[in-house]
């Protein structure tokens, strides 16, 4: 099999979840559109391993380990999505702006960021 | 080997079985994969993901990853995707469309995925274009009991290392979703009680 097929297939993958990352609202979309570019990069890693017929088979080793460090992330991120959800009652990411910087300094600080400043 | 390979190799042209397979699953996976990042249902966007991640699973048999293939639908399918949709359902998302999917970034974030697939096809492309994969061979490279011995020969360490960051991020998310102020959690026995 010709080594570009996998290959582009997993350039564009990992550019549709770039694109997913960057343009979608709801938290867990862009937990998803992560979770592509991660399937992008085991594609590539498990066909330059039978590419180069590694004898540690490195490629599909590290395989395994993404998708083990890609459940612990899913698992991590859900936990904080649901912590912020409970706080906030929101899942959108461009709601939650308390530490983006602001133009006017004096607006900054909400009443919320002060009272939880005073205690 | 490489060489030998690209000579006895008929080319793009007449591609073979498994390229046209590989090609076929790869249309699919991208089309589901794009589905998953511009639906505008939420609930969709994971089941569009089943279908992506299933087409990748084909793809690693293809490859003659075989093990890494039911991995990926073991935990993919299996638990990633059901964990996204208990978040969906634990954070109220919206059954029907939700107008708000997409942020205000879109035209730009569209444009730097792009002008990023553009770069990378065109170094793909030009890097590979005189490589082929040799897929034969008894047994197959991917096969478990390679995988296996691999995996448990010359990767423990890593391998170990790697369940104690499970088991740390297990204890970090039920750290994480917990109530941990001791009136919460007094109203919280009060409830189940």
């Amino acid at each position: 099999m010709h080594l570009v097929y996998p290959a582009v297939l997993s350039a564009l993958l990992f550019c549709t979840g770039l694109y997913g990352v960057l343009a979608r609202r709801n938290v867990i979309l862009v937990l998803m559109a992560v979770e592509l570019m991660l399937n992008a990069v085991n594609l590539n890693l498990v066909a330059f391993d039978v590419w180069l017929r590694d004898k540690l088979h490195s490629g599909q080793a590290l395989t395994l380990f993404t998708i083990a460090i890609a459940a612990a992330e899913i698992g991590i991120g859900m936990a904080i999505v649901l912590a912020v959800y409970r706080n906030r009652s929101t899942s959108a990411i461009d709601a939650l702006r308390d530490t983006a910087e602001s133009r006017e300094p004096a607006e900054a600080a909400s009443p919320d960021e002060k009272a939880e400043a005073a205690a | 080997m490489t060489t030998l390979a690209a000579t006895s190799h008929p080319g793009f042209l007449s591609p073979s079985g498994i390229e046209i397979a590989f090609l076929l699953i790869g249309l699919v996976t991208f089309g589901a994969a794009v589905m998953t990042v511009t639906t505008k249902h939420l609930v969709h966007a994971a089941l569009w993901l089943v279908v992506t991640l299933g087409g990748l699973a084909g793809t690693y048999l293809l490859l003659t990853a075989e093990f890494i293939a039911w991995v990926q639908v073991l935990i993919y399918v299996g638990s990633v995707v059901v964990l996204l949709l208990f978040g969906l359902m634990l954070t109220k998302a919206p059954i029907g469309p939700s107008a708000d999917a997409d942020s205000g970034n879109r035209w730009v974030a569209l444009a730097v995925a792009v002008a990023a697939a553009a770069s990378l096809l065109w170094v793909v492309v030009d890097a590979f274009r005189t490589t082929w994969i040799n897929l034969r061979g008894t047994p197959a490279q991917g096969s478990t009991k390679i995988t296996g011995e691999v995996l448990f020969r010359h990767w423990v360490l890593p391998f170990e290392a790697l369940s104690v960051l499970l088991l740390a991020a297990l204890i970090g998310a039920i750290v994480l979703s917990r109530k941990n102020t001791p009136s919460d959690a007094g109203s919280e026995t009060e409830a189940q009680r």
